[in-house]
């Protein structure tokens, strides 16, 4: 049975397709579309997952979409009526789309899909799960547990803001759920939004931001205490109930009044690039704080109902890793899952498979010597011998192709060690927000420098924003305080402690830039600024190759582990072919790329004629 | 007639046959303000509809 899943229309739109229960493939539209969270209908996503399961679309059993129009709609109407007279502008904004469109969704998904391939629409099975169910499930089925309670919390789906939900025996009830617009998503994305970042893209670096915050200082206490006391109302279970009068995205096209925030914090909004001073760090850190308690409760609140030993996770908040570390260091549970695509696209794959296993009835069969069924999340296309060799004749690029991947991950390990910079291009594309290995940039995590070098001359990103480390699995506890796997670097856990160099006296009165810029341990650019990293394992079974080269790395240098991100520039969707990877050496800083077996040193190549009018190609995110 | 059979069924499944007037009168207004709508995917700024 070869099921379809699609996540559109809002961000990050994907498809995913499943054979059987198992996961065939999956990839979001942005890394073919090279338009960051694209929101549009994912054919080229879709047209992908096809060739990858050799399937047409009359020969799928099913189309699953990753939500219920019908029932945003009737959240939409019933929001308006609930704040009338207020939200006329959202109204106007919203009303004549899903008028067009979005109320017609069964028909818009038929039409598409005649520009992915001819088929016959009579035969065509569309199913619609509800939007935190396709969560649940992305995040049950793939794990290795027949019984766990599954935790989803997002920003918004239909009503729905957070779930607790129980997988047993392969079906998932719903327990308990958190209703709009109460939604601890939506309240960390109105920080996002208050302090100068992007909504819906922007959350993951006021996470970073956050450490740069004096935790215990009397104004994060302050601000803790503000937010507890006049923006929300927390529950035992985890609930919140968030006070309107505070915020304006419900009926408005702002996440929140801004001169009302401005006279409860102090000071005014942060304008996007401006510069971050200490009270904006210290404002990250108490909502951040304030987010860790909220999760944990909510997870302590899923234990109590399930009784599980296991946790499964997903949905946009499930991607604030640091909270991940923190409900982990808990131990409410054993163990632990997160889809290692929390988001929406994830939603894809969860809709698919919640159809196949809830809809249809299938029976689930778990392979307990598996850590999942994610095949380590490399689920999207590879590229061919035939397409690294176009591009090398479109380009006149120089290379060497090497026939023996040792004597590469040989040479290769060698230039890490030298402090270069190597964009790394193997295998199958990640699903997900994360790079793993397969489509990252990477460096020596040793290098002191490498930190600065990575953010400013090849991603051209902030300064402040950390790296994160790929370590051999057998190696994660020689340096952080973690037992156990982080395949998908959903985990934040602290540097061994005789790794740490002590901060400074005065250290808290640093400003960002002294502190971003002091050594904080023998593996700074992978140390945040609390000497935490954002762990990802690397296992030999799902990633060979990846785990190979940092085994030679280790062999050359004693180190198992090297710094790892995304392979793409500020605002462009990771690389996905032969391609854009090229560009991305030869627009940037960086010293080498690896395509398959083929090396590319950026000294051989011929000039880049192209200036730097390519940054304008990405909207900054 | 897709579209109106299901959301027949949906408001016959939700209960909530309230909603009926208040669907008429926004779409009625809705409608006039399609003339000067756009794309589905375009105009927001938060993906909360």
């Amino acid at each position: 049975m070869k099921i379809l899943g699609i996540s559109a229309f809002y961000h990050d739109s994907a498809a995913a397709i499943i054979g059987n229960g198992e996961v065939i493939a999956a990839a979001q539209e942005e890394r073919f579309t090279r338009k960051k969270h694209d929101p549009g209908f994912p054919a080229n996503a879709i047209k992908y997952c096809l060739e990858e399961a050799g399937v047409t679309i009359d020969e799928l059993d099913a189309v699953v979409f990753y939500d219920k129009p019908l029932l945003k709609f009737e959240r939409l109407l019933e929001t308006y009526y609930g704040f009338a007279p207020v939200g006329v502008s959202s109204f106007v904004t919203s009303i004549p789309t899903w008028i067009k469109e979005k109320m017609f969704l069964k028909k818009l998904i038929k039409d598409e899909l005649k520009g992915v391939g001819e088929y016959d629409v009579k035969k065509l099975k569309l199913i619609f799960p509800e939007h935190h169910l396709s969560h649940a499930a992305s995040a049950y089925y793939p794990s290795s547990f027949d019984d766990a309670a599954i935790l989803t919390i997002d920003g918004v789906g239909e009503w729905a803001t957070a779930s607790i939900c129980h997988g047993k025996g392969g079906k998932i009830s719903v327990l308990k759920e958190l209703q709009f617009p109460h939604s601890v998503g939506l309240l960390y994305s109105a920080f996002t939004y208050f302090l100068g970042f992007r909504v819906n893209s922007g959350e993951y670096k006021l996470m970073g931001l956050a450490p740069y915050g004096n935790a215990d200082s009397e104004a994060v206490k302050s601000y803790v205490k503000k937010i507890k006391d006049v923006l929300i109302d927390l529950k035992e279970d985890g609930s919140v109930w968030l006070n309107q009068k505070y915020f304006t995205y419900a009926t408005g096209l702002r996440m929140v009044p801004d001169q009302r925030w401005e006279k409860l914090f102090g000071f005014p909004r942060r304008q996007g690039e401006a510069a971050l001073e200490q009270h904006h760090c210290d404002l990250g850190v108490a909502i951040q704080i304030v987010t860790e308690e909220i999760v944990i409760k909510m997870a302590q609140e899923a234990k109590r109902l399930t009784g599980s030993e296991n946790l499964c996770m997903a949905g946009g908040v499930a991607l604030n890793c640091v909270a991940n570390g923190k409900i982990q260091n808990e131990n409410i549970f054993k163990n632990y899952f997160i889809q290692p695509a929390a988001g929406d696209a994830g939603g894809a794959l969860g809709c698919a498979l919640a159809a196949y296993y809830i809809y249809f009835g299938e029976e689930r069969k778990v392979d307990k010597n598996l850590l999942d069924s994610m095949k380590g999340s490399y689920l999207g296309p590879e590229s061919s011998e035939r397409e690294i060799e176009l591009a090398i004749k479109k380009h006149k690029a120089s290379y060497k192709k090497y026939d023996s991947f040792d004597e590469l991950t040989e040479d290769v390990a060698g230039y890490l060690a030298e402090g270069n910079v190597i964009g790394w291009h193997q295998g199958r594309m990640e699903f997900g927000p994360r790079a793993l290995g397969n489509r990252s940039i990477i460096g020596d995590a040793r290098n002191s420098e490498m930190q600065k070098k990575l953010n400013l001359k090849i991603k051209y990103r902030e300064s402040f924003r950390p790296f994160a480390p790929s370590v051999l699995a057998s190696d994660c506890e020689e340096y952080f305080e973690h037992k156990g796997n982080s395949p998908y670097m959903l985990l934040v856990h602290p540097v061994k402690e005789s790794r740490r160099i002590p901060y400074p006296a005065g250290y808290e009165k640093f400003g960002l830039k002294e502190k971003l810029y002091h050594n904080r341990s023998d593996i700074p650019s992978i140390t945040h600024i609390d000497y935490s990293a954002r762990i990802q394992t690397v296992h030999k079974e799902t990633n060979e190759r990846y785990w190979k080269l940092i085994q030679a790395f280790k062999e050359k240098t004693g180190y198992g582990l090297i710094v790892n991100t995304s392979f793409n520039v500020r605002g462009e969707p990771i690389v996905c072919t032969p391609e854009d990877s090229y560009k991305c050496l030869m627009r940037t800083e960086m010293d080498f790329l690896v395509v398959g077996n083929y090396v590319f040193n950026k000294k051989d190549q011929p000039a880049w004629k192209e200036g730097a009018e390519w940054k304008l190609e990405y909207v900054l995110d | 007639m897709e579209f109106l059979k299901d959301f027949w069924l949906f408001l016959k499944e939700r209960k909530k046959f309230w909603l009926v007037p208040m669907i008429l009168v926004l779409l009625l207004i809705g409608a006039l303000l399609v003339f000067g709508g756009s794309s589905a995917v375009a105009p927001f700024i938060y993906t909360l509809f």
